[in-house]
């Protein structure tokens, strides 16, 4: 691809990379979208939690990663998994139902996994993935590798008994695990002025004398660079991190939940959307000149095209086999 | 799924029955226990129910029709459902019941072997369930061809269990069994001899016959009291003489018993079959525990039970497990007669009506209430000198009815 | 053979494993310096270290949720739980997580994974320390169920355990941990799902696990000597999977059969293995199954009220009495 003229700093690499950031969170973006239209028309069932929004944290975070380092997330983990590098096709696929999603169809939009990228899902009880990660962490440690592994959470997962279980042992072994708490502001539609006695989630890790950060969750860069740290920390000094990614949601909690209303007012929503994360590293790149609108044009259309080949896919995709219903309980 | 409605094994032995009355016609919908049809039996008119939910789809015997046990004579099914198939299958395995043209004089039907009784069984299910017993006994009943309707059971609420089967087993005779107390005796070579000897000189059950005149002045009188008393059921003669039987048969124990080929059974309680004429045959309801019952309990009974076996209403139950018959024509005018034995039981009482006539007493000619009676014994059982006892303790307490209750 | 402790046949297997296999490590709270609540992980600090005997803060639901995050990436940790009612806390991570991270993830993640601790009642500890919970876990699919009444089942079935695949629940005895019995010394292991004869017998089938097979041995011999029934005692070992043809086999023979077990009546393990009966072997029967559980209340401190509520032999010869019409 031809280089616009630019004034940037940037090296060639780094334009790049930026590049590659925009269309990760276009990627998600696109892919929630059509993930929102397939629940409207029923092709996707149960709780489907969307990521619009909050793009930057998942891409910021795991860019930040190396391919043997562990990932967990939660329930709302449809964009971690594509960051990570599960086809849009198998996510889809699961979403829908079917024997190609990459948990053939038993897992649906919560249970994400990829076995293969080390993406260890997609758990949807609260405050669930926390001592699963520090579990990877611990066999990190056992095995005495470099591996790191990073858990995604929201903001209301920090009052449950979990939290405080799993980051007081993280601290106590000295766990290599970072602790990414996307703060979006509600749990579901309680705000976390009303359910925690502490607002600034990163003041919890003085508890158990970790290291924390608080960063824009709204900036893919600040979140990579403060990601880039806490992995460090946690491959070099084998300590944790707990990062406070503030962050906003624009879609309701679930595909079943209002967008607004009585949690949130439909104008703080407006306001927030003034700080989109792809917005905001658009212009950055434009600004730079690294980026051309026509240039845009073409990677929008490229993610679109991908997403539409995702759809298409998972809709042909055949349901599993009945006898499916009894594989997989235990492993023989 | 289609239900296959056959003619079913209605009593314990019945191989044959006559479709009396459809209840439903082709179309109606049925569900589970809805009575299809009346079939006469052998013994009585039973109801045939449904065994399944649907529609009667198609009726197979016309009414009149006599059908075989296990015989198809109707198909409950779905109203799309296609039966086509299973009438074919059917037709191929069997052919069509005949009707026939009059409903009297079918011949009775002998009692079966017990194994050809079981075989009639309805498989588990419905029939089963009627009686208490463990999924075990039931097993193996069905294996040992015992028909669980005459096994006494020993477990909670009477349920039959394993040792009940197996004891049943070890003993089961032609017919059923009493649920009574009773003391098998074994047979001496002696009796055995003479078993044999005389059933071969005398045909399967080798009859004697034991006949007295009895004075029945003060029965008459005794009855008269008590009909003049205004109170509970008429009391007939006959009430007073399956009383004074009971009562007597109680003192002979070895006349209230049964001829079991390889024992002889002697019961404690008293099962008195009392004959009663209907319009195309005969058959024996049976009073249970009769030596235990009232005169005035068993005027009554006997009355529920000949009429209900005048319309031909009674349940296998009823007409199978007594241990001794008597058998009345005196209504008829007959003054003496002689009656068949019905195995395994070993006697039979024949009475004959109460005649006024000349007798000789204290030395003169007066004229009395005379009554004979005659006993039919199975000699391998009972021996001329047992049954005359029994015969003399009847005459005894009819001759002075206050013994009953002495 | 020597004769050891259930305990020392816990603590052989445990080693045994730890010896064979690098992976396998024992996590729980005190089961390193302290030597276990219980001393069924004496000495294995000395020997394998902190790394693989790791003791946790008092922090039930996160130590095995660490296992099992330990597990999702190969490792095969023993989870100790000081008791299996402390548990409690941790079900979350043991049914959510553990039992059903294979099922959703497409068999793409396998946890061998052993849960491990003393069930059950033992003396006067009353509501909040004396439950059995075979029930609770082996209602879960994706969850084997062990619960061994002997040194020698103890250790083979152990073994076999911290070798599977797949999740395992192993519910020991406080009040069996003294118990002796032959074990050999030679390497043994006994395979998951089958259930053993520890007494022929022909008139009825006893069913039971864990504590309840000696009571229901006690009651055999009662039997035997006062009324002359033979009862054929049979121990499930494992609860999930459940040996249906070894019941059915026995109740073919026996035509009878009473349940015993710790746990609470309601959806008991006797509720399932009637239900396994009364499908499988239903024209064998010749009585209705009876059960024998502990009654159907929180456990009593006061010591007679505590013996109430807990199967005995005179319970079991009643029972026993019933489903063979003698009583």
């Amino acid at each position: 691809m031809a280089q616009p003229a630019t004034a940037s700093h940037l090296d060639a690499a780094q334009a790049d990379f930026y590049r590659h950031l925009l269309r990760q969170m276009l990627l998600i973006r696109r892919f929630e979208e059509k993930a929102g239209e397939a629940y409207a028309q029923g092709k996707i069932g149960g709780f489907c939690h969307l990521y619009i929004g909050q793009e930057a944290v998942a891409v910021g975070a795991i860019a930040a990663l190396r391919d043997d380092d562990y990932v967990f997330a939660g329930y709302r983990e449809h964009g971690h998994a594509l960051v990570r590098g599960m086809s849009p096709r198998v996510a889809m696929a699961e979403l829908f139902g079917r024997s190609d999603g990459c948990s053939r169809g038993k897992g649906g939009s919560m249970h994400l996994f990829d076995a293969d990228r080390l993406f260890l899902g997609g758990h949807a009880i609260v405050g669930g993935s926390l001592p699963l990660a520090a579990g990877a962490g611990f066999a990190i440690r056992y095995r005495d590798t470099d591996q790191v592994a990073i858990c995604f959470f929201g903001e209301a997962s920090v009052n449950i008994g979990a939290f405080h279980e799993t980051l007081n042992m993280a601290a106590l072994w000295e766990l290599p695990v970072v602790f990414l708490c996307e703060n979006n502001r509600y749990g579901m539609g309680t705000a976390l002025e009303r359910a925690a006695a502490v607002w600034d989630v990163y003041r919890r890790a003085c508890s158990y004398d970790m290291a924390e950060e608080t960063v824009d969750g709204m900036d893919v860069l600040a979140v990579h660079e403060s990601t880039r740290r806490a992995v460090l920390r946690a491959r070099e000094d084998k300590a944790p991190t707990l990062i406070e990614a503030r962050t906003y949601r624009y879609m309701g909690h679930s595909m079943a939940d209002p967008i607004h209303g009585h949690y949130r007012t439909k104008e703080e929503l407006e306001e927030q959307k003034q700080q989109d994360p792809i917005e905001k590293l658009r212009m950055r790149l434009t600004d730079e000149g690294l980026l051309d609108d026509s240039q845009f044009e073409v990677m929008a259309q490229q993610v679109q095209g991908e997403v539409e080949d995702a759809l298409a896919f998972a809709d042909q995709s055949p349901n599993p086999e009945p006898d499916e219903l009894y594989t997989e309980v235990y492993r023989s | 799924m289609a239900t296959k409605v056959f003619m079913e094994a209605l009593s314990p032995t019945m191989e044959e029955g006559k479709v009396l009355t459809w209840h439903r016609k082709e179309g109606d919908q049925v569900s589970d226990g809805d009575v299809l049809a009346e079939v006469e039996t052998d013994k009585a008119v039973m109801e045939l129910q449904a065994r399944g939910v649907g529609v009667l789809r198609r009726i197979l015997a016309a009414e009149g029709a006599v059908v075989e046990v296990g015989h198809l004579v109707a198909v409950i099914a779905a109203p799309e459902e296609d039966i086509e198939e299973l009438l074919t299958e059917e037709r191929q395995e069997r052919p069509e019941p005949q009707p026939v043209g009059t409903a009297g004089g079918r011949p009775a039907v002998t009692a079966p072997a017990p194994a050809a009784a079981a075989a009639h069984l309805p498989q588990g299910g419905e029939a089963a369930g009627q009686i208490k017993s463990s999924p075990l006994a039931r097993r193996l009943a069905r294996e040992r061809g015992l028909d669980l309707r005459i096994v006494r059971g020993s477990g909670p609420g009477g349920r039959i269990t394993k040792r009940d089967v197996e004891a049943a087993t070890e003993a089961a005779p032609a017919a059923g069994i009493p649920q009574t107390g009773y003391q098998d005796i074994e047979l001496s070579q002696i009796r055995k001899t003479i078993a044999k000897r005389l059933a071969q000189s005398l045909g399967p059950v080798p009859h004697f016959f034991l006949t007295t005149e009895i004075d029945m002045e003060r029965a008459v009188e005794a009855r008269d009291a008590l009909n003049a008393l205004g109170e509970g059921p008429k009391i007939s003669f006959n009430d007073i003489i399956l009383k004074v039987v009971a009562a007597a048969l109680q003192q002979h124990r070895e006349c209230n018993a049964w001829w079991l080929e390889g024992a002889i059974r002697h019961f404690n309680e008293v099962h008195l079959s009392m004959a009663v004429a209907v319009e195309d045959g005969l058959i024996t309801p049976v009073i249970r525990n009769a030596h235990l019952k009232s005169l005035r309990e068993i005027a009554t009974e006997a009355r529920e039970l000949a009429e209900r076996a005048r319309a031909r209403r009674l349940t296998p139950e009823e007409y199978t497990g007594g241990t001794f018959s008597v058998s009345n024509l005196g209504m008829f005018d007959i003054d003496q007669f002689t009656a068949v034995i019905s195995p395994p039981e070993a006697g039979i009482l024949a009475v004959g009506s109460i005649i006024e006539k000349p007798v000789a007493l204290d030395g003169d000619v007066t004229v009395r209430k005379r009554m004979r009676v005659t006993m039919s014994c199975d000699h391998r059982v009972i021996d001329g000198a047992t049954g005359a006892r029994f015969l003399q303790t009847v005459r005894r307490m009819l001759e002075n009815p206050l013994a009953i209750v002495w | 053979m020597p004769t050891i402790t259930y305990r020392d046949a816990l603590n052989q297997a445990l080693r045994e494993e730890m010896e064979r296999d690098p992976d396998v490590f024992l996590m729980g709270e005190e089961v390193g310096v302290y030597q276990g609540a219980y001393k069924v992980s004496r000495g294995l600090l000395e020997r394998f270290g902190e790394r693989r005997v790791v003791d946790t803060p008092i922090a039930e639901l996160s130590f095995a949720g660490i296992g099992v995050g330990a597990a999702m990436v190969g490792l095969r940790p023993i989870i100790e739980f000081m008791t299996w009612n402390f548990a409690l806390l941790a079900i979350d991570q043991v049914v959510n997580s553990a039992a059903k991270m294979l099922y959703m993830s497409g068999g793409q993640i396998p946890i061998p994974i052993v849960f491990r601790g003393p069930g059950g009642a033992a003396l006067q500890l009353a509501a909040q320390h004396s439950q059995a919970f075979e029930a609770w876990y082996a209602h879960v699919p994706g969850l084997k169920v062990v619960a061994p009444a002997t040194p020698y089942d103890a250790k083979g079935l152990l073994k076999t355990a911290i070798r599977d695949d797949n999740p395992v629940v192993f519910l020991e005895g406080e009040m069996l941990y003294n118990i002796k019995g032959e074990v050999p010394e030679e390497e043994y292991t006994i395979p998951l799902g089958e259930a053993e004869v520890k007494r022929e017998g022909s008139d009825v089938t006893v069913i039971c696990h864990s504590k309840t097979v000696a009571v229901a041995l006690k009651a055999a011999q009662q039997l035997e000597a006062d009324f002359g029934i033979s009862a054929e005692i049979l121990d499930l070992r494992t609860i999930r999977p459940l040996d249906v043809p070894t019941i059915v086999r026995s109740l073919r023979k026996t035509n009878r059969c009473v349940i015993v077990e710790e746990g609470w009546p309601f959806c008991g393990i006797g509720a399932q293995v009637v239900d396994e009966i009364q499908r499988e072997a239903f024209d064998h029967l010749d009585a209705p199954v009876l059960r024998v559980t502990g009654a159907d209340v929180p456990m009593p401190y006061n010591k007679y009220l505590e013996r109430a509520a807990k199967p005995d032999p005179a319970k079991v010869v009643e029972a026993v009495k019933k489903v063979t019409y003698l009583d």
